[in-house]
């Protein structure tokens, strides 16, 4: 097994443990910052995929930004009293579970499997902020002004809704 | 100029990358059912959000299918990364609208359990 097998093994390894503490830990602040560490890590494995934009994108707007945001709202509700209710286990569990069994099985036997040992291309520098930028002004350049004009929209209605008054 | 992890491109299968994408994207599919909380109802999303994007940026690297040229490959490359971008972005607009819509369904009730939110229910 070479390096940078075992190098992505032990990243995978950190981002599933991630993944599974968001859905079993019960404290939603414990969670919240399982997802911080599957969206690190998650970061680097962009880095792996020779997407270094990307990767600094992910660690600045998901490890940072967003996830602040949702341990604002949590420490918000938990001060005022919500959330004192565990996730108690119920019949769901189990039908959940074998869904999403079944769905696993699904996609690896649909997707994954025909893929076989395909290798990467790899395509020289196209992750490189200098590429990004310049495909986001030419080709994308449209679809890039109507991102920024629906965070401006959602920019205001998350102030609407959240404001007692206006 | 890269950072030496970036220059672990190497020969690792893609079923790799592909599969470590199913396993998030189930873990967060059954979060999502299983959990009753909201905010983490919401987190499980992102989570099935990212192991998308991780399959796309897989796609990227390795090509969507076998033998393309090299002007193609580096077009769908880039493809495949603003797809990422424009992901985040709508996440993010999506993370913003939807917490301030647990604060104000919490400012009504007094409780958040997505259980007892059926006002919209018949």
């Amino acid at each position: 097994m070479s390096a940078s097998e075992i190098g992505f093994l032990a990243l995978a390894l950190l981002a599933v443990i991630g993944a599974a503490g968001v859905v079993l830990i019960d404290n939603p602040v414990r969670s919240a910052l399982c997802l911080v560490l599957n969206f690190f890590v998650l970061g680097f494995i962009y880095f792996t995929l020779g997407a270094p934009m990307i990767g600094i994108t992910q660690i600045m707007v998901y490890a940072g930004a967003i996830m602040v945001l949702f341990l604002f709202v949590i420490m918000m509700l938990k001060r005022q009293g919500a959330m004192a209710k565990p996730d108690k286990p119920d019949s769901r569990l189990g039908l959940a579970v074998v869904l999403g069994l079944a769905l696993a099985v699904t996609v690896y036997a649909t997707v994954i499997a025909p893929q076989g040992v395909t290798l990467p291309l790899g395509i020289k520098d196209y992750g490189t902020p200098q590429a990004v930028g310049v495909s986001l002004f030419t080709n994308f350049v449209w679809p890039f002004e109507v991102v920024s004009v629906l965070l401006l929209v959602g920019i205001v209605g998350s102030i609407m809704l959240a404001k007692r008054r206006i | 100029m890269l950072l030496p992890i970036a220059t672990m491109v190497t020969e690792i299968p893609i079923s790799w990358y592909l599969g470590l994408g199913l396993v998030m994207f189930c873990l967060g599919g059954v979060g999502v059912v299983v959990r009753r909380n909201p905010v983490v109802v919401f987190m499980c999303i992102e989570l099935m959000l990212n192991a998308v994007n991780l399959t796309f940026l897989t796609f990227a690297a390795y090509g969507i299918y076998p033998g393309l040229n090299k002007a193609t490959a580096y077009q769908s490359a880039m493809n495949g990364q603003m797809m990422v971008i424009f992901v985040m972005a709508v996440a993010a607009a999506e993370v913003a609208v939807g917490l301030g819509i647990i604060m104000a369904i919490f400012r009504l009730r007094n409780d958040v359990d997505v259980d007892d939110m059926s006002s919209l229910k018949n």
